[in-house]
């Protein structure tokens, strides 16, 4: 079983997000990178799969060096290798073709990647690589087993929740509830430093997105408190002022 | 043309579809053009599709479309917006539409925008990032344009247009990879994700057993039930309610948050909803900086208090 699981590298959740030159920029200044949380839950699935039924995980990351250090974190947690694709992804479709050439001509019975990023949030690349690769695929999932040559996962649905079976090789995209996230113990992050990380030049620079600007949210306006011996209230202005129940 | 692709349930079509119509219909009119929607399935209603926007529907049946997969379902959205000559896909973020949209966009050689919240013009889009922390304006080149809006991001209007009906029927049988199994819906409860209302509640709830009351005031709401991460993360409640940065994004009109600090991964996931209401005994508790409404006081005397009084104008 070779899994490949892609790796983004997204600012820590607890990040002030702000913008530079213009808002046209993120600021990362003090930024602290990790591994997309989802992503890290695709990682850890790939590697529950690996160790029951043998095989190997290669973590795949569309990024400049500066990602190096989250690919190694996710070295540490246990894949086998790392590939690079040595540019900046400027959306899902760019990240996903060069995801597609650096791994021409290997196979992989899975592909996993997290439901979304957090940082653009696309939650594209795993629907546009199945398409590419003409893979089967199953988004936004809570569990999976593989037997057989299949593969059994439930997604997530609008108002519950499906079971979907697929012939491999198969996309699936991490929802949180797949498993606990594994953290990389001291021989693990040493192993890490060992571990293959290849880098490779993307072969196209292509896309159809540009991300003119940014801004953040409007401010709210001071919260209206109400006494808590009085809180009633609170329904009534919901009713009156807002409308809403 | 705008294409529209629209969803239904037990024959009656979504309200986020509805959305993306009047999205696809505002977008038909500022670019000087028309809206189709498509419809997949026997079982969706298509008369009504003209009052949400629809100048024409297409309902497209076949083989290959007897259940939702992501390849069928994309094939039949390419295949009817190719032949006709769109310009836009308009899908909404549901989780169909997340399945869809990347796949379509491949199809269609086009340029894809996720997480949209507002049209610009006919050629930008403006989409959440850093989950909901910040909004960025994005500029899409390309004939084909796909695009997933949000969730109650979009006012419905009504419209007065023909919707007339054209069927396709068509096989995409060999698009289809996958197989539904088994379908669980979570029955009598609201899904979160298409509530207009949204009840709650975080650690400051002390344990599960305390929850009957936020329950109850969802249901005389008529509100969905949420939860905070470590809530969930002890199982005092289902990882589907657990919204956040790291659970699921929500926009309802009005979120009431008991008992939650309102740290900055938990407003990630909240912080778009239109009306916030905070309950909490600490009034240094970030949530309330965040709040349109708040009340500083113990969620055990609060609640309650809010029950008796939504009780009351229900029964009036
Ligand atoms: C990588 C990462 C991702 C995360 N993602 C998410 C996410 O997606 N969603 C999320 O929610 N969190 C997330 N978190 C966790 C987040 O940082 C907070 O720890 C969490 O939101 C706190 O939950 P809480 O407010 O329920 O609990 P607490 O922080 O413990 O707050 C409880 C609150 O209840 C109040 N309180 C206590 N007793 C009462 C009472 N009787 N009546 C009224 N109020 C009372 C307290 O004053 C306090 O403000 C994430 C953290 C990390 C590190």
């Amino acid at each position: 079983m070779n899994i490949l699981v892609g790796i983004s590298a997204v600012p820590d959740t607890t990040t002030k997000i702000s913008f530079v030159e213009n808002n046209t920029k993120f600021n990362t200044e003090g930024v602290q990178f990790i591994i997309n949380p989802y992503d890290e839950l695709a990682l850890t699935k790939a590697l529950e799969i690996t160790e029951a039924q043998g095989g190997e995980v290669t973590i795949i990351t569309v990024g400049d060096a500066s990602v190096e250090p989250v690919m190694r974190k996710a070295l540490a947690i246990g894949a086998q290798k790392a590939i690079r694709v040595n540019t900046v992804a400027k959306d899902g479709m760019h990240a996903a073709q060069c995801i597609k050439d650096a791994i021409a001509g290997q196979s992989y019975d899975l592909i996993l990647t997290g439901r979304e990023s957090i940082d653009y949030n696309g939650g594209q690349v795993a629907g546009i690589l199945s398409e590419m690769l003409d893979m089967s695929l199953i988004n936004v999932v809570t569990s999976i087993e593989v037997n057989d040559g299949k593969v059994t996962a439930v997604r997530d649905i609008d108002g519950g929740r499906e079971t979907v079976e697929a012939s491999l090789p198969c996309v699936l995209s991490a929802q949180k509830e797949l498993c606990e996230p594994r953290i990389p113990n001291m021989r693990g992050i040493m192993q890490a430093r060992m571990k293959p990380l290849e880098v490779v030049e993307p072969s196209v620079d292509y896309s159809a997105t540009n991300y003119d600007s940014y801004e953040l949210p409007a401010e709210k306006g001071s919260v209206k408190l109400i006494e808590a011996n009085n809180a009633e209230e609170l329904i009534d202005l919901l009713r009156t002022e807002k409308k809403l129940i | 043309m705008v294409f529209v692709l629209v969803e239904s349930e037990e024959g009656k079509i979504k309200k986020y579809s509805q959305e993306a119509l009047t999205y696809g219909a505002d977008l038909a009119a500022a670019t000087g053009s028309s809206c189709a929607a498509i419809a997949i399935g026997e079982d969706t209603d298509t008369s009504d599709l003209g009052n949400y926007g629809a100048d024409k529907v297409y309902h497209v049946t076949g083989s290959g479309l007897e259940a939702f997969s992501p390849g069928g379902y994309a094939t039949a959205v390419a295949d009817v917006v190719s032949n006709n000559g769109g310009n836009y896909v308009i899908v909404s973020g549901s989780y169909t539409g997340k399945s869809v949209a990347p796949k379509a966009a491949v199809k269609l050689n086009a340029a894809l925008a996720t997480g949209v919240v507002a049209m610009t013009d006919g050629n930008s889009i403006r989409k959440t990032c850093f989950s909901n922390k910040a909004f960025s304006k994005v500029s899409m080149s390309g004939d084909v344009k796909v695009i997933t809006v949000v969730p109650n991001s979009y006012e419905i209007k009504s419209y007065d247009k023909a919707g007339s009906v054209e069927s396709v029927s068509t096989d995409v049988g060999s698009s289809v990879k996958t197989k539904s199994i088994s379908i669980d819906k979570v029955k009598g409860k609201i899904p979160l994700t298409e509530a207009e209302l949204v009840v709650s509640a975080g650690r400051g709830l002390k344990g599960p057993e305390n929850w009957g009351m936020i329950e109850e005031l969802a249901d005389v709401l008529g509100a969905a039930t949420a939860c905070s991460k470590p809530v969930s993360d002890m199982d005092w409640r289902p990882h589907s309610e657990h919204v956040g940065q790291t659970g699921i994004t929500i926009k309802p009109n009005l979120y009431i948050a008991v008992g939650i600090s309102g740290a900055i991964q938990h407003l990630a996931g909240v912080s778009s909803s239109k009306v916030i209401c905070v309950i909490n005994t600490d009034p240094e508790a970030p949530f309330f900086k965040a709040a349109d409404y708040g009340i500083v006081g113990d969620a055990f005397e609060i609640v309650p208090k809010l029950l008796a009084r939504a009780k009351e104008l229900k029964a009036s």
